[in-house]
Formats: structure tokens, C-alpha cells, sequence
């Protein structure tokens, strides 16, 4: 099915979410909302119908992976040889703590990362249709995927909402 | 046509244009101090080549005194990165609103430091093609590190630090660079292009990228107080008089935070001259990390207390006979002008007028640094030139070959944080753009 991406260019926040607002309400529900910084009032508007990011269960994972090989390291490597040093037994917790520490911090941090990167979809090779430089200067965008017939309504609703400028 | 703005408050578009304006082709200044600092981080480059070639000796390594400068300045660095980590990690926690405009030149400080303590060991290992000794990896004879030994906790506590912060680093930057991409043209765009990984600011990026960019700033919070301390162990899982002792993680982190706070301001003082951020980079600002520097040297004159007071108290007759050797011996200078420059100098900061005056601030801040120095300095040399027997005891003379790599480090830190300012965005556009207030149509909408 062929759908229409109808781009509407804000200029404030609260025009913005009124148009966020007004489209949810009559059924459009194909979103994209670009935004120069991370706006709160937007974010709120949008989490409604969205589950929370699982970003953190990528970090949840890789910490714990983090901790597991920390400890899985130290402990098998002592016990490959098995030499009594610092007058501690092969295999003492307590200085294997740190190195369990650090490859969580180590592990999570580089989860988040790839989390980041692999939800977000980025890298980005080629720039969305609907995008527009100024949307990381001083401009909000909110485009609509919607089928062609509904354009026109998309597009009234845009402009009565506020849009500076609307465009398919 | 702009949005408008609040009087007196920059606008979201000047935010994007004082920022682009700063990356690009720099003018003559710029390039003689590039040109100075090569020079210097040259003399360091054939120092080292000197020092590979004769043996560690030309570093002036001599029993007793075999960690000397090396590691006094290693110490040094690492604790410079901490401030940035603070800033960009514990207060983004502490929804510290100040943050925004310092925070991505502390940050790329803290890269740049961590970096610079990097190379330490490899200097001071001699030889250094065999670095990766340090690192656990699978061999035939299955030989892996001593996983009881502080100095491979070093290794550990070092390369993650440097890891997240890099990666917390271009996190926070690719935003960023996307803006820098909209706002350039030519061959500048096409590498900005690459670089903000196809950044839109579409609300399904920002949902993941806020809620990673807090779990970052989670996990950096807890190891930036780590990585101090583990270096620390360097010294206090030892037996040596002076060392061996539970105060040294909370000194060393306080004292590593009090020293990044004087290269922040060392750094961003000019920037805000030269770069024309005055709007950004308030006295508010000023008056902060003022604040923090005098807090810490007290936190950290309260450390030297407890260190002689420690030494008495403990009976202890070698823990004493060190402290009184380093107050009295022949590097008392260096005792004495640490209590200078660490305890007393940051005092002048109870005064307003000062914590608002840059000069003052500057020159304070320089002698923090070279306060803190002396401190490792004091750890230790005479650390180690007085332990248990006289008959080892011993005097370390600075080398000019070590003299120089010492020096050579701090020009291969200011290479790369000049070559830094001019080809990223050494202000967070969009965080700054998050604090100034946000264009509304109907006024009352803010409200709420």
C-alpha cells in the first residue's frame, strides 16, 4: 500500500505537541517527531503509546556478562596454576572483586553503546525523506506516514495547528 | 527568520552559529602554539627514543627510587580526568544545570588526560613492546597475570576508564556533529556526514539515545570514584611507611577531583576569551568550580590532618620517622609548598571578588596543579627514599631525559585538545540549547 509522508515544520514546542495532540486524536498514528533537543513535554506525548526504550536490558545484559566474565577469568586462570602469591589462596575473592567491577562498568557501557546504536538505527546511511536541516537548529518537525487519501486532512490539520510551513 | 528569545538570552540559532564558528580554518595564533607544542612533544619523542636506547637509567632510576617521575605524573594525569568524568557523569545526575556549557571541554580533557597517563607505564616499563604482558590473553604456556597484583588491577581500572569515557565522549557528541553537518558546507560536510552517523534527532533516536546517555553517565558515576581508588592500592596495598594505609582511595579521589577543577578552568578560560563565549560561560560558571576547588582542598587539607595525625597517634615508629624525613629532609620544599599551594592558596576562593576575577583564578589554578604534583611527588619519592632501613635509603636526581618526557607529556596533551577545539564542537550545542528556555507561541504554555 502506498502512503504518503506529509512533513509539517514547527517552529515552538507547544505548537508542536498541539499537532502531536490533534493527529493522535483523529487515528494518524505513524509519527515521526524531529526535534532540535530532547524536549520534555514532546517525549512525554510520545511515551504514552510507547513502551519504555530497552535500552537498559541491553546494559542489564552486559553488566551482568560483564560480572560473570570477571569472576570466570580470575577463577580459571588461578586454577590453571595454581600458585600460592601475596600469601592468599589460588583463588581469593576479594581481589577479584575489582577486575569483576571493572568488566561490568567495561561490558555495560559498551552494551549500552551497541543499544544505542542498533535501536536507534544508526549509522544512517541515507537521510529520511522528511528530513530537514533545520531540524537540528531551531526547528521541530512532525511527519506524518498516512495513506494518499488522507493527505489533504493531514495537511489541514498541520496548518491549523500551527505549522510554518507543511509539505509532502 | 529566527525564533525569538527572552532578552538577554541567546537564541537557539546563535547557539548553532557560536558553536560553527569556532570549528574551521584557525587563524596564525593558533598555529604557532600548534607549532610550539609539536616542538616540545618533539624534544619528548627523542627524550623517550634516548631513554629506549641507553636503558632506564638515563630516567635517573636508581634503587630505591624506581618509580620517581613516572609515576608521580601518571597519577597526575589520570587524576586530571576525573573532573571531566564528574562533570559530565555525576552532576548530568544531579541535573546540575551548570554543567551544559563546560562539560563537553572537561570531557574531551578527561579523554585527553587519561590518554597522556596511558603512555606513563609504557615509559616507565621500559620496554615497552612487551606492554602486552599486561593484558590477559590465551598462550601455550599458560601464563596469565597475577590477578592479585594492584598493578594489573591498574590495567583493568585504566583501559575501562579510558573506554567509557570515550565512548560516553562521542556519545554525547553525535548530536552534535549533526548540527555541525547542517550548518557547513564542501568537503566539511561530507566528513561531519560520516561522523554524526546519520543523526536526525527523530523522536525514536532521542528515546533510546537519552535513556543510554543516562545509563552511561550511571555506569561512568561509580567508576570514576573506582579508577582513583584502584590507583591508589598502587600504593596502600603496599607495606612502605606512609602508604600503607585505608585513607588513600578518598584522598586520591578528592585530590584527583580537586586537580581536574584547575585544568577545567585552565582550559575553558581561554576559550571563552578567544572563542568570544561570554554569553555561555557565565561567572556563574566561574563561581562554581570555584566553589568545588575550595571545597575540595579542604576535604583534602582534613587528608593531610588525618595523614600526621595518623603517624603520631599510630606509635608507629617508621610511620613517623617518614613523615617527619619528607617535613624536614631534603624534599621538604616539596612538602611544604604542597601545604602552599594545596591548602592555602585555594583559600582566597572564601572570597567572591576573587572566585569572580579570571586572573586570580588562572594563577590559583596553576598552582593547584603544581600543588598536586608535589603531592604524588611527595608519595613517592620520599616515600620510598626513607622506608624501613637506612641502608636503604636514597636521594632521586631528576635526569634531563625523564625531565623532558615529563614535560613532552603535557604538550602531547595540549596537542590534542588544541587540535580538538578547532574540529569539533568543544560546546554541547544541544545541552546548552536544553537550558535556555524554549520557543513557545503563547507564552502562558510555560507555565506548567
Amino acid at each position: 500500500m502506498a502512503t504518503a509522508n506529509v512533513l509539517g515544520v514547527f517552529a515552538h514546542v507547544d505548537t508542536t505537541l498541539d499537532a502531536i495532540r490533534k493527529l493522535r486524536a483523529r487515528g494518524f498514528s505513524e509519527l515521526t517527531v524531529y526535534t532540535p533537543v530532547p524536549v520534555e513535554e514532546i517525549e512525554e506525548e510520545i511515551e504514552k503509546v510507547r513502551p519504555l526504550s530497552a535500552v537498559r536490558l541491553f546494559t542489564l545484559l552486559g553488566a551482568l556478562t560483564g560480572t560473570a566474565t570477571g569472576f570466570f577469568l580470575t577463577i580459571w586462570s588461578s586454577l590453571k596454576w595454581e600458585l600460592v602469591t601475596g600469601g592468599k589462596a589460588p583463588v581469593s575473592f576479594p581481589p577479584f572483586v575489582i577486575i569483576a567491577f571493572e568488566l561490568t562498568i567495561l561490558f555495560g557501557g559498551l552494551a549500552t553503546l551497541i543499544a544505542m546504536l542498533l535501536l536507534g538505527k544508526l549509522p544512517k546511511t541515507r537521510p529520511s525523506v522528511t528530513y530537514d536541516p533545520r531540524f537540528t537548529l531551531d526547528r521541530f518537525g512532525v511527519a506524518v506516514a498516512c495513506p494518499p487519501e488522507t493527505a489533504e486532512q493531514v495537511r489541514s490539520l498541520l496548518t491549523g495547528a500551527g505549522a510554518e510551513e507543511v509539505r509532502r | 527568520m529566527s525564533v525569538a528569545s527572552p532578552p538577554g538570552q541567546p537564541s537557539w540559532a546563535d547557539v548553532n552559529r557560536d558553536v560553527i564558528r569556532t570549528v574551521g580554518m584557525p587563524g596564525n595564533t593558533y598555529f604557532a602554539w600548534m607549532c610550539f607544542v609539536g616542538l616540545v612533544l618533539g624534544c619528548g619523542v627523542l627524550a623517550w627514543a634516548w631513554q629506549i636506547w641507553t636503558g632506564m637509567g638515563a630516567a635517573g632510576k636508581r634503587t630505591p627510587q624506581m618509580w620517581a617521575m613516572y609515576i608521580t605524573t601518571f597519577v597526575f594525569w589520570i587524576g586530571i580526568g576525573h573532573a571531566g568524568t564528574l562533570i559530565s557523569a555525576v552532576l548530568y545526575l544531579f541535573r546540575a544545570k551548570w554543567r551544559t556549557s563546560i562539560y563537553r571541554g572537561a570531557e574531551a580533557m578527561t579523554v585527553f588526560a587519561v590518554m597522556t597517563a596511558g603512555l606513563f607505564p609504557l615509559i616507565h616499563a621500559g620496554r615497552m613492546w612487551f606492554a602486552y604482558w599486561l593484558m590477559p590473553y590465551p598462550n601455550q604456556r599458560y601464563l596469565w597475570p597475577n590477578f592479585k597484583s594492584p598493578l594489573v588491577w591498574d590495567v583493568f581500572a585504566i583501559s575501562t576508564y579510558l573506554t567509557i569515557s570515550v565512548v560516553f565522549f562521542i556519545v554525547g557528541l553525535v548530536p552534535d556533529i549533526a548540527a555541525l553537518r547542517d550548518g557547513s558546507t564542501g568537503f566539511k560536510k561530507k566528513v561531519y556526514t560520516v561522523m554524526a552517523l546519520g543523526w536526525e534527532g527523530s523522536d525514536s533516536q532521542w528515546r533510546h539515545y537519552r535513556r543510554a546517555y543516562g545509563l552511561l553517565a550511571a555506569l561512568a558515576t561509580p567508576l570514576v570514584l573506582s579508577v582513583h581508588s584502584v590507583v591508589s592500592f598502587d600504593f596502600a596495598m603496599a607495606l612502605v611507611p606512609g602508604w600503607h594505609s585505608t585513607l588513600f582511595a578518598p584522598f586520591f579521589v578528592d585530590g584527583a577531583i580537586f586537580s581536574g577543577f584547575a585544568m577545567v578552568l585552565i582550559l575553558i578560560l581561554p576559550m571563552r576569551y578567544i572563542f568570544n563565549w561570554y554569553e555561555y560561560i557565565t561567572d556563574k560558571h566561574l563561581d562554581a568550580m570555584a566553589k568545588l576547588i575550595l571545597v575540595t582542598s579542604l576535604v583534602l587539607s582534613y587528608f593531610y590532618i588525618c595523614e600526621v595525625f595518623t603517624a603520631w597517634y599510630s606509635g608507629d615508629h617508621f610511620e613517623r620517622a617518614s613523615v617527619f624525613a619528607k617535613a624536614t629532609k631534603q624534599y621538604a620544599w616539596a612538602y611544604w609548598g604542597m601545604y602552599f599551594c594545596n591548602s592555602i592558596s585555594p583559600l582566597v576562593f572564601f572570597s567572591r571578588k576573587i572566585r569572580l576575577n579570571t586572573t586570580w583564578l588562572y594563577f590559583i589554578s596553576i598552582l593547584v596543579l603544581i600543588g598536586m604534583w608535589l603531592e604524588r611527588f611527595n608519595i613517592i619519592v620520599p616515600g620510598l627514599g626513607f622506608d624501613f632501613y637506612p641502608y636503604t635509603w636514597g636521594t632521586y636526581y631528576p635526569t634531563i631525559t625523564d625531565s623532558t618526557i615529563i614535560v613532552g607529556s603535557f604538550a602531547w596533551f595540549f596537542l590534542l585538545f588544541l587540535g580538538f577545539i578547532r574540529v569539533m564542537p568543544s560546546l554541547s550545542i544541544v545541552e546548552v540549547k536544553e537550558t535556555l528556555a524554549h520557543p513557545l507561541k503563547h507564552a502562558h504554555g510555560a507555565q506548567h
